[in-house]
């Protein structure tokens, strides 16, 4: 050792006495417990709703209730009319808006160059999502209900037939016009996230896939999709999600309120294997779970705070069914994909 | 002073005969005055370059040169970038590539191409290698079995992965992954192989066993390899184009350019005065 060489100080592990140590300490503990306390204030809230809901439920929630339809009568009071309403208006949906949404998300996302026009789109999606509902229930009320007038009122239409199904012209107060004003409604929602998902792939696979020869519609089909499909399910059922929940923009567009309709008179599962029924149920009318619960709710009468807490757990546990289907496709899809 | 008997060549790996004579080989490839740009920017200029069949050719040259840029233009990868164009003529087996009438997806099954990077498909083994005849409409289960397994052996990885082809492509190691991507290439049955610095990322090990790989390849394929590596492009190929900000400077037999090369920018590349 030289003799000049100085003595390194001594470091220590605790905070000790150093204030500004403490502080950074002091902080970073106060905004976890912020957070956990942000967590814990959610849960709470949704605790307590649940709570009161099912406790307001309790002896109201019964066959009666799943076998009756919408009526003025505590007593008689039922949601099947919406339970058979929301089933046709949410597969009307999904099938219409699917297919459309992932199809643009694609083209966007894979064919179209990058220039002003497509960016001007992307952009705008964005703002699409975030347009009021009510906005897109005038919208399908003037576009699908009445369509603009153009096929004269909505009791002095056109009757389209082919074969089995007889097409109303203007669509007026059916499920085909909620489906599609549904449709305009979760359209920008499931083209985002199809987008996200289609952007999250590799572009090394993509290319991989061309140079061995494949087409554009190749590549897609047997590589992009398979990749991206748990996230395209993800959003594509978040997007259902909502639109089983909407009732403004139904309201608008042409949801029957109270009444006791079954869309093509099908009131069980067995009536689905009559195609006659079916092709008539898209052009019938129909009234949807929460439009029926906006309804009860209305009524002043106490009965009907128990008949809208029946509504709203059942709206609940199809949701939560809806939900648990979109975690086991994503699983199996995923397991498809060997990361 | 480096002289001729100074400079130091390594040895050619096993299948590539440097002082091979291809006067009998058909051409292969036959670039003239190609010009290519990425947008107004001009990035290769006058590109003229005979490949013989069964052959192995390296381009080398510095980060930025335009040999990678002049490699996609063989099986048109640069299509895939927006605004690019291309001049002069690129004839393969003597038909023009960049002409109306050539479909890409056809150009891109007999011109194959392995990237740097490994790039298998988040499939199976088997599927990654079976993916390429498949998309041309092969659905004949036995050919594919026996296609796969063959590509597979002529890869060198079927030793490794008999026992799996089930499994996922991705638990491969980074070597394994390269060679299942030739063995990919290697099942659409191309004439010409196109080689994007595949070894740049792998380790010595795995670099030697693509090396080897390579000339195998060559007494069937016409390969063409971008290498950063002189070592590399020295020990696997028959001829050698050095490239310098977009230009071919030099191109001949390997071992004349890495013994004795007629222009100074080749030579002070060679011997690692820049680059």
């Amino acid at each position: 050792m030289s003799a000049d060489s100085v003595a390194a100080p001594k470091i220590t592990f605790t905070p000790g006495a150093d204030n500004r140590v403490r502080r950074r300490l002091l902080w970073s503990n106060l905004v976890r417990q912020a957070c956990r306390i942000a967590v814990y204030s959610a849960i709470v809230v949704l605790l307590v709703l649940l709570s009161v809901v099912f406790w307001l439920s309790i002896g109201w929630l019964d066959a009666q209730f799943l076998q009756s339809g919408t009526s003025r009568l505590a007593e008689r009071a039922g949601i099947k009319a919406g339970l058979w309403g929301s089933f046709w208006l949410i597969l009307l949906t999904a099938v219409i808006s699917l297919p459309i949404g992932v199809g643009a998300a694609v083209y966007l996302e894979e064919y179209a160059s990058d220039n002003r026009l497509t960016r001007t789109i992307k952009t705008n999606l964005a703002n699409l999502a975030g347009v009021p509902s009510i906005v897109y229930g005038m919208l399908g009320l003037a576009a699908f209900v009445k369509m603009f007038g153009l096929f004269g009122g909505l009791r002095s239409g056109l009757q389209l037939n082919l074969g089995l199904l007889v097409v109303p012209l203007p669509f007026g107060k059916t499920v085909i016009s909620g489906a599609l004003t549904m449709s305009l409604l979760i359209l920008p929602i499931v083209i985002i996230a199809a987008q996200e998902s289609l952007r999250a792939v590799p572009r090394s696979i993509r290319i991989a896939s061309l140079a061995l020869g494949a087409t554009r519609w190749q590549t897609v089909w047997r590589q992009v999709l398979p990749a991206a499909l748990p996230g395209i399910a993800t959003g594509a059922i978040l997007a259902i999600s909502r639109a089983i929940g909407e009732t403004a923009p139904l309201l608008m567009a042409g949801a029957v309120s109270m009444a006791r309709i079954y869309p093509g008179g099908i009131e069980s599962p067995m009536d689905l294997l009559d195609p006659s029924k079916v092709g008539a149920a898209p052009f019938s009318a129909y009234t949807t779970m929460p439009t029926a619960i906006y309804e009860y709710i209305k009524i002043p009468e106490e009965e009907f705070a128990h008949v809208a807490a029946a509504g709203i757990v059942v709206l609940m546990i199809v949701l939560t069914v809806f939900n648990a289907a979109a975690v086991v496709i994503r699983m199996r899809a995923a397991k498809k994909v060997k990361w | 002073m480096s002289t001729e008997s100074q400079r130091h060549v390594p040895p050619s790996v096993k299948g590539v005969d440097r002082d091979q004579d291809m006067s009998e080989h058909s051409l292969a490839i036959e670039a003239r005055n190609v010009d290519f740009y990425y947008g107004n920017l001009q990035v290769l200029f006058d590109i003229s370059l005979l490949v013989p069949e069964r052959s192995v050719t390296a381009l080398i040259g510095p980060s930025g040169c335009g040999k990678s840029t002049f490699l996609r233009t063989l099986n048109r990868m640069n299509d895939l970038i927006d605004d690019t164009r291309v001049s002069g003529k690129i004839l393969i087996e003597q038909q023009d590539i960049n002409s109306d009438d050539v479909d890409v997806v056809l150009l891109r099954k007999h011109v194959g191409m392995v990237f740097q990077k490994s790039t298998p498909f988040p499939k199976s083994i088997f599927d990654n290698v079976a993916y390429g005849p498949r998309i041309a409409g092969e659905k004949n289960k036995t050919y594919l079995a026996d296609l796969v397994e063959s590509c597979l052996k002529q890869a060198a990885l079927w030793d490794e992965v008999k026992g799996r082809l089930t499994d996922s492509a991705m638990a491969l190691s980074g070597g394994q992954q390269q060679r299942l991507c030739i063995a990919r290439t290697l099942a659409t049955t191309p004439r010409i192989i196109l080689m994007d610095e595949p070894a740049s990322a792998l380790d010595p090990a795995s670099t030697s066993r693509i090396e080897d790989l390579i000339g195998e390849l060559c007494s069937q394929y016409t390969i063409v390899i971008v290498t950063h590596n002189m070592q590399q492009a020295s020990r696997v190929s028959h001829r050698t184009a050095f490239f310098f900000e977009g230009r071919l400077i030099e191109f001949g037999p390997t071992t004349q350019i890495f013994t004795n090369p007629a222009e100074k920018k080749t030579e002070d590349y060679i011997t690692g005065r820049f680059g």
